[in-house]
């Protein structure tokens, strides 16, 4: 999970560095302004804490090994604000005197373990927790759960970081620059190990941490540092992380062939389009001509950007974008148009029938 | 556990020997050794890449740090990792035929070999040359240069205090292992180690949260503010910019001239 120097492009790694960059921004500032004189000794024990629990090797059913990163149990115990101050720290200190990870990729080890971890082991416990007794087994099940797919959408990411790697960078031979293998490769051998190892000493160390201090002193499972007092999506972070999401959006046009199922009428009428088709359906070519219903459907709505490409854009990038941006736009529009809807027959604060 | 506590304090040595790069200003090697591990992820070139592996090697006789050490703590790990991680692409890779495995009949490809090549040179290069700079400079003085070029304070208070409680933690952990360990008759099952380990990460976590609280409340009554001040006067001179320049100038080489 710790991903190396030399395995991922300067560019992605640049890439990396500013989408963690707002996070790490935003979670100091609110660490700050909660904890002020406490945010160095605090976070620094806590970021120690998480670097100690990465050194845990937990027998695992099978008779192997494995150890967790931390992530589930520092989320669920300090917050996701926190907590991804005290793993970044925890990973810059890996990379710096230990060799465990990279400095240049630095930037994608926080954005997959202590920024992607973090928020994913927060939203699962909470989801699954409930409104549950801080001392039922709920919360140790639900913690375990969260434990577990947290390190798994993590490795999801860094697979993805790895698979995008041959297919952007490669010299004239062909031969890959970083990491070698592409997405089908990278993302079931990452998952694999995280699914069967990784995952499990993550689940039974988060669970096991729960239930200890159930046992011991729930009140660490109530309180939370201040700063994740509101940790909900706020209208600005949820804004800043849409944001982000429609800039990157040109990074669909990364992804070789066209979706199954999702084939236009004039596909069938196309050579290589029948043959992508045949490839994607497990060989079985597609029917000679157009079938009959999609031939008819297709020409009842002709969209204004087929495809994602305005016709006055020449850069594809730059369609997307647009695109993003209009898409985005327009489910605004139709929220505040329906808000409005139903606001309309409702008495206003202060007012009664 | 024990490991990296014995490395941590080798380490102390070696930053103390009178070598090429424990001479230098630590801001200007921190950044020449930040931009050399930037160029190496930016060369293309197999022979650019494995230079760089030369390189570190050079710098490690020059500053006297063991080249078994350097052996022991970046290069096998790194060849046992990346090199086992490379070698399915071997002939995973498409591309012509450099040769064929006996009794396997597996097939090498050239693209293949280029590309596990380039990803354990890159590997190797950049893990010697981080553990050069970590070797030849006190922990310490690594975190102040990294305030020195541009890391926010706070951000280095916490890095220079999380650095200092690892080891204490890590020695609370042993501990605890060694009194648990003393304290039990026979070996113990999978389940019940677990729980065991559960439970000393949670008396850890615990224990740090008070360690903090303990710590802050002696911060303040020192007169802590909310801001660290340091007392390091460092002085550059010539030789400290001819190390930033050369390897600013290899980063602008392999940029350049595509190396």
């Amino acid at each position: 999970m710790h991903i190396p120097d030399g395995y991922l492009s300067p560019s992605t790694c640049a890439v990396t560095y500013a989408v963690a960059l707002p996070f790490w921004f935003v979670a100091t500032r609110r660490l700050k302004r909660d904890l002020n004189t406490k945010l160095v000794p605090l976070v620094s024990v806590v970021s120690a804490f998480c670097f100690v629990i990465m050194m845990f090797n937990l027998p695992l059913p099978g008779g192997t090994t494995g150890h967790a990163v931390g992530m589930g149990i520092a989320a669920i115990l300090l917050g996701p604000w926190a907590a991804i101050v005290a793993i970044s720290l925890a990973l810059l200190i890996q990379a710096l005197f230990f060799g465990d990870g990279g400095l240049t990729t630095f930037g994608a080890n926080s954005l997959n373990m202590a920024i992607i971890g973090s928020f994913a082991a927060y939203g699962i416990y909470t989801l699954l927790a409930g409104r549950s007794a801080v001392t039922s087994w709920r919360r140790v099940i639900a913690a375990g759960i969260a434990g577990y797919l947290a390190i798994n959408v993590a490795a999801l990411a860094a697979a993805i970081e790895f698979g995008v790697q041959p297919m952007l960078f490669h010299d004239a031979t062909g031969a890959p620059l970083y990491a070698p293998y592409p997405l089908s490769v990278a993302v079931p051998a990452m998952l694999g190990g995280h699914l069967a190892f990784a995952g499990l000493a993550e689940m039974l160390l988060t669970a096991g941490i729960v239930a200890f201090l159930q046992r011991s002193d729930p009140s660490l499972l109530e309180r939370r540092l201040p700063a994740d007092g509101r940790a909900g999506f706020s209208v600005r972070g949820l804004a800043l992380i849409v944001g982000i999401l429609m800039v990157a959006s040109p990074l669909g046009l990364l992804a070789a062939g066209t979706a199954w199922g999702e084939w236009g009428a004039e596909d069938f009428a196309d050579p290589a389009a029948r043959a992508a088709i045949a490839g994607a359906s497990l060989n079985a070519p597609p029917p000679a001509a157009v079938p009959q219903g999609l031939q008819h459907l297709s020409s009842v709505w002709t969209a204004p950007f087929p495809d994602y490409a305005p016709a006055f854009l020449k850069s594809e990038a730059l369609g997307y974008m647009l695109s993003a941006f209009m898409g985005v736009g327009l489910i605004i529009l139709a929220y505040l148009a329906l808000s409005a809807l139903f606001s309309l027959g409702r008495p206003r604060n202060g007012q009664h029938a | 556990m024990a490991r990296r506590l014995a490395y941590a304090l080798q380490a102390e040595d070696i930053a103390a020997e009178p070598g090429y790069l424990q001479r230098r200003d630590p801001r200007f090697k921190t950044a020449a050794m930040l931009v050399l591990i930037v160029s190496v992820a930016w060369a293309h070139q197999l022979a650019s890449v494995w230079s760089f592996v030369l390189l570190g090697a050079v710098l490690a006789v020059a500053s006297r740090v063991p080249l078994r050490r350097m052996a022991l703590q970046a290069v096998l790990p790194v060849l046992a990792f990346t090199g086992l991680i490379a070698l399915p692409a071997l002939f995973l890779v498409p591309g012509p035929a450099l040769a064929t495995l006996p009794l396997t009949g597996w097939v090498v490809t050239e693209p293949g070999l280029r590309s596990g090549l380039l990803l354990v040179g890159r590997a190797e290069a950049s893990a010697g040359l981080a553990l050069l700079l970590v070797l030849t400079t006190a922990w310490p003085q690594v975190i102040r240069a990294l305030g020195a070029l541009g890391v926010p304070a706070p951000i280095t208070a916490m890095l220079t205090m999380t650095q200092r409680y690892i080891f204490s933690f890590l020695q609370s952990a042993a501990d605890m292992q060694e009194a648990h360990h003393s304290r039990i008759m026979a070996p113990m099952t999978g389940a019940a180690r677990r729980r065991m380990i559960a439970s000393a990460a949670g008396v850890l976590f615990t224990r740090s949260l008070d360690m903090g609280q303990n710590v802050h409340e002696a911060m303040i009554a020192r007169g802590y503010r909310g801001q660290s001040l340091s007392l390091a006067t460092w002085r550059s001179r010539p030789a400290d910019w001819l190390l930033l320049g050369c390897a600013v100038a290899l980063l602008a080489a392999v940029i350049g001239l595509h190396l």
